[in-house]
């Protein structure tokens, strides 16, 4: 299963991160740290895998893609390929292209919740659930659509919302 | 309060407000994140559900990415979340799944909101429950909710069902009788027509499998069919996955699968399927020599292609192959070799695990030396991985594929002079280890230590310590075979030592205290004042120089023992010729100072009374700045050894007319302490197994387990001056009493029973038979300054060197002219492998999950909710009456004519045949039915899977069947 979903900047500042086993909020940064340092140390152009096992413990490896100025770093155990993974990373940055028009950096820090909700449609409790970028986004749009819907009359009297918001 | 409230609202700064603020912050981020975990403490208490949300956000936001602690706020998480509006309810969840873990007290509040939602009519919403539950999930929530996910599993919504499925994961791992309702959905799911889920199926039952693969082993014809019919990559994956699991516990699956597997892996354009397939195929299907052909090819490709992903991965499907068939990887050689100068690191530490593996008796020379140049070359962390490597291979197996020791320890020494060398421990470790195990190579060890020991330069290089520490005890263990001890006692009591820690440092001392024995003691005797040693000296140069030569030091010692005899003539004419004499009759019992024949012409050189003098004060002088130490192993050490100095510096005037003078005189008390330490010194230390106290029997009568208060009361007494002596006898090994009063102390520990003292004495007679039982070779292995067992190494040196004789002449006659005679190695019988206790238990959780899920699959129907007592009795017993009946049926299957069931549909007459040919089997046990067998289950396999198309009603059936039919067959592998 993928163990973890880290989005972080060249730099090493966090922008997205889901661990689907329960980690207290400490051990996630420290974490996001020791993956930043051994990513940050490995050279251009070469392979994507890193043995993780030091990091999340055995049987963990993860793979990484460098866009810009982000890296995109999945962790994962022997149950998944690591080709697949990487073409995961593909899937989800293509979504997040599809859905904020040509991504940028500031995209992912601004959209929070999105964020979330495009990776919770492509990853779930630790599997993959949906490869498919068109899903995914009309998945995605539905569950935007409802978030406005049930928005929009936030300051309308709660007993009228509420019928609405089904 | 409703205007506040609005202002509240109106004024309330939202996520995006908050990031912005953040990033504006230069230098004071976590003041202003500070300042906004205050504001948000206030927002959270509102009454408003909308500004509550929102400061929920805004802290998931905090927790996710900066690390904030929102534990003090589930509370307020399980409000947002029953929340009716969409957004905010989105808002909880997320922050539920989040934060929300086993311990945290309010996840008993959300079971009815979980409930709730689950059964929602809005999808999303169902999705947000099974989201959230997904991740965090208990026992509770597990067991109370598993039958909304039963329900939802026939959902005909694809989003609901295909989460429900994945959700099932976490169900299972955290309440297994969950697999009692809903594992038969989800089999189901297997052949569901929507992609989705059937993709979300296969995933499920990979993680499952990957857990517990035996459980599984009834699906295999399911899972088979979707390894044909499928084009979804991801799916084919998770199947091979699958597969490669099945295939150990099911040998005819191999024969059944590897066809479609290869057609895969010559088709597929996707490499992520490809290498999932090679990977199956060198993981689980070595035998299968076409399929590991056409796997090899596939490697290659990947090898030589330029992208470094799939480089480093053809290397890895490589090193999984290579502890098994090493011929793809010599085949290969030359790309694995220049991989290893590639410019990733993956790649190269790849390759060289690969290298390693090539490595044998005839080639580790060669291969060492040109990968430690090479690490001279290259980064300082893979020239650690090198090094590393080297040594681990070099290593294994007790040094299995060393014949040469010299040039072993040689290159010891280079690697520790690399300038990047960090394996310092590890090649602490391997010299004291040959130093214990091979006593043929310890005139060159002494020799390597000594060289490093004399360089100033290394005592820098904090890496180097441990090795530095261990050199110094192997120069002072086995100073005898020294050139120049007085060289050595130079170089431990260099100025530069102070650079070492202080526990390094003690060891140098005590090493300087052994040289300094030794070299006292040489004097002492080369002086006559101890005369009896001289027959120990004069039998140990005659015992060398006839039969026992030493690799290195042989040249030296034959012409030294001549030397020495000289000598010894000179200065004891009489006692040297009776010796001489005496050694055919006592030959046996002085192996250990025969070692000593090197260094005599040291003796003969240096053992002068001026350069005893020097020695002393150069002690004196190295040490007295240490006897104010404030590390107290430093201090005591300094303090003893200068003790001694003392007593010898007042002795040693009186000793110089002794010489010359009459032998017959008294001898002074120096030198007959000199005499004792220097024999406690001399009795030899020998590794000894791990498993050494395991080995100790239980004497009859002996209770463990008893009660042990009264203990005191009975034998407070003996115990204290028991413990007293039991720290005197370590301080000084070797000495006999002292060990055996330490085993007996090991020994009372362990029998603290009620027994009264005359029952403790009979044991203490008998203890000498419970410490390592008749064999020979029980000798201790784990770290050097030890306690041990007189009796038992010296009867184990025995059996070495008798083995030695032995052996030396047919190794000699096997290999190649020029090479030496491999010395012997001692091992220990049963190695020093873990003990089986030690095992990976099997988690219980697992064995609980699997029992239900084989009550499913090979029970008729599933057994409801109700938890059952014993679950492997009931299914074991299932088994039986099943069996029984299939019996009868065998046997009127006899009867009619086997292949001719017309009447029965396809389904059940291929599972009434495969009843038929595994009762076949069971009676007549001949392989060649086995083998028809096999080839009539892969022909089956094939009707089968063409039959399944288009009939997933009557499928369903038929399966359920042809499950059943297995279950005779299954148990065998698995119980």
């Amino acid at each position: 299963m993928i163990r973890a979903v880290i989005v972080m900047n060249t730099q090493g500042k966090p922008r997205l991160a889901k661990f689907y086993d329960f980690q207290p909020a400490e051990k996630q940064q420290e974490l996001i740290r020791s993956v930043f340092g051994v990513l940050s140390s490995r050279a251009e152009n070469v392979s994507d895998f890193v043995e993780a096992d030091s990091i999340f413990g055995p049987d963990t490896r993860l793979v990484y893609k460098h866009f810009a100025t982000l890296y995109f770093v999945f962790v994962f155990d022997s149950s998944e390929n690591e080709l697949a993974m990487l073409d995961l990373i593909q899937v989800f940055v293509e979504t997040l292209d599809k859905c904020f028009k040509n991504v940028c950096e500031l995209d992912v820090v601004f959209n929070f919740n999105k964020m979330h909700t495009i990776l919770d449609e492509i990853i779930f409790g630790g599997q993959v659930l949906e490869t498919s970028s068109t899903e995914v986004i009309k998945a995605v749009e539905e569950i935007t659509k409802l978030e406005r819907a049930s928005n929009t009359i936030s300051l309308v009297p709660k007993s009228v919302s509420g019928w609405q918001a089904r | 309060m409703t205007t506040s409230l609005i202002m509240e609202t109106l004024f309330q700064r939202s996520l995006e407000d908050m990031i912005k603020g953040i990033r504006l912050q230069v230098i004071g981020e976590s003041k202003f994140i500070a300042k906004a975990v205050e504001e948000i403490r206030r927002e959270i208490k509102s009454t408003d559900v909308h500004t509550k949300s929102i400061a929920l956000q805004k802290l998931t936001y905090l927790n996710s990415i900066h690390g904030i602690d929102i534990s003090w706020a589930s509370f307020h998480v399980v409000e947002v979340m029953s929340s009716t509006r969409f957004a905010q309810k989105k808002i909880g969840y997320l922050a539920a799944s989040q934060s929300f873990h086993e311990d945290t007290d309010v996840i008993l509040l959300i079971t009815n909101q979980l409930r709730k939602d689950l059964t929602s009519t809005n999808e999303y919403e169902v999705g947000l429950a099974l989201e959230c539950l997904s991740v965090i999930a208990t026992a509770d929530l597990a067991r109370d909710l598993t039958p909304e996910i039963f329900t939802l599993l026939s959902s005909s919504k694809t989003f609901v069902k295909k989460k429900s499925i994945s959700v099932i994961l976490k169900i299972f791992s955290k309440y297994p009788d969950a697999a009692r309702i809903v594992f038969k959905r989800l089999v189901g799911n297997l052949e569901n027509s929507d992609p989705q889920v059937m993709s979300a199926a296969v995933g499920v039952f990979c993680e499952l499998a990957s857990r517990d693969a035996g459980s599984y082993l009834p699906l295999a014809p399911d899972f088979y069919k979707i390894l044909v019919d499928s084009k979804n990559n991801w799916v084919l994956i998770k199947v091979l996955k699958i597969f490669c699991k099945l295939a150990p516990l099911e040998p005819r699956l191999a024969n059944r699968v590897i066809v479609p597997i290869c057609e895969l892996m010559r088709k597929t354009g996707a490499k992520s399927l490809m290498f999932e397939c090679i990977r199956t195929v060198v993981t689980s299907f070595t035998e299968h020599e076409s399929a590991v052909k056409l796997a090899v090819e596939k490697i290659l490709e990947f090898l030589v292609n330029d992208d470094p992903n799939l480089k480093y991965l053809g290397l890895r499907a490589l090193s999984i192959l290579g502890p098994r068939l090493i011929w793809p990887v010599l085949e290969n050689k030359e790309v694995v070799i220049k991989c290893l100068s590639d410019a990733d690191p993956n790649i190269k530490v790849e390759s060289l695990k690969l290298v390693m593996g090539m490595v044998s008796e005839s080639n580790v020379a060669e291969i060492s030396r040109v990968l430690v140049n090479y690490a001279l070359k290259s980064d300082p962390e893979f020239a650690n991985e090198i090094l590393g490597s080297v040594l681990s291979t070099c290593s294994r197996n007790l040094y299995e594929i060393i014949v040469d020791f010299d040039w072993y320890l040689s290159l010891l020494g280079e690697i520790s002079r690399n300038p990047y060398c960090q394996q310092g421990e590890e090649i602490a470790y391997q010299l004291v280890d040959i130093g214990l195990r091979v006593r043929d190579v310890r005139p060159e060890l002494v020799r390597v230590g000594r060289d490093l020991l004399i360089d100033p330069a290394l005592l820098g290089n904090p890496f180097l310590h441990r090795i530095l520490s261990a050199s110094a005890w192997v120069s002072g263990e086995y100073v005898e075979f020294s050139k120049n001890p007085f060289e050595l006692m130079e170089a431990l009591l260099q100025p530069r030592t102070s650079l070492l820690p202080p526990l390094i440092r003690a060891v140098y001392i005590q090493s300087a205290f052994k040289v300094l024995i030794f070299c006292l003691h040489s004097y002492l005797r080369l002086s006559g004042v101890i005369a009896s040693s001289a027959d120990d000296l004069a039998a140990g140069i005659s015992d060398l120089a006839s039969e026992r030569e030493c690799p290195q030091g042989s040249d030296l010692a034959k012409c030294e023992a001549a030397a020495a005899c000289e000598q010894d003539e000179r200065f004891f004419p009489i006692g040297s010729n009776r010796a001489v004499n005496d050694i055919a009759v006592q030959d046996g019992g002085e192996r250990i100072l025969s070692h000593e024949a090197p260094s005599i012409s040291v003796e003969k050189r240096s053992f002068t009374h001026e350069s005893i003098c020097y020695l002393l004060n150069l002690v004196n002088m190295a040490l007295g700045p240490l006897l104010g130490s404030d590390e107290v192993e430093v201090q005591e050490r300094a303090r003893n050894i200068r003790g001694l100095v003392e007593l010898v510096q007042q002795e040693l005037p009186n000793c110089v007319p002794i010489k010359e003078g009459s032998v017959e005189m008294e001898e002074p008390k120096a030198s007959v302490m000199i005499k004792l330490i220097h024999d406690a010194f001399s009795k030899e230390l020998g590794p000894v197994s791990v498993n050494a106290q395991e080995r100790v029997q239980i004497p009859d009568g002996l209770m463990l387990k008893e009660n042990l208060s009264d203990l005191d009361t009975i034998c407070g007494d003996i115990l204290v001056p028991e413990s007293s002596s039991f720290s005197l006898g370590s301080n000084r090994r070797g000495d006999r009493d002292g060990s055996s009063f330490f085993d007996q102390q090991i020994k009372e520990e362990s029998e603290l029973s009620t027994e009264s003292t005359s029952l403790l004495a009979q044991h203490r007679k008998r203890h000498g038979l419970y410490y390592l039982p008749a064999e020979k070779n029980d000798i201790r292995s784990n770290d050097f300054p030890l306690v041990n067992e007189p009796q038992s190494a010296g009867c184990s040196i025995d059996g070495v060197d008798d083995l030695v004789k032995l052996t030396e002449q047919t190794v000699v006659s096997k290999k190649k002219p020029n090479a030496k005679p491999r010395p012997v190695v001692v091992k220990l019988d049963d190695g020093d492998e873990i003990p089986a206790s030690l095992m990976q238990p099997i988690n219980s959780k697992d064995n609980l999950l699997s029992g239900a899920v084989r009550e499913i699959l090979l029970g008729d129907e599933p057994i409801p909710t109700t938890m059952r007592s014993n679950p492997s009795e009931k299914s074991s017993g299932k088994r039986r009456v099943k069996e029984v009946s299939l019996n009868s049926e065998h046997a009127s299957l006899l009867k009619q004519n086997a292949g001719d069931v017309g009447n029965l549909s396809h389904g059940t007459s291929s599972s009434r045949r495969s009843k038929n040919r595994s009762h076949g089997k069971e009676r007549h046990r001949s392989p060649k039915r086995n083998d028809v067998g096999k080839e009539e289950n892969s022909q089956k396999a094939k009707q089968k899977s063409g039959h399944r198309h288009g009939r997933h009603k009557t499928r369903e059936r038929g399966d359920g069947s042809s499950m059943v039919a297995q279950t005779p067959v299954i148990p065998d592998f698995l119980l």
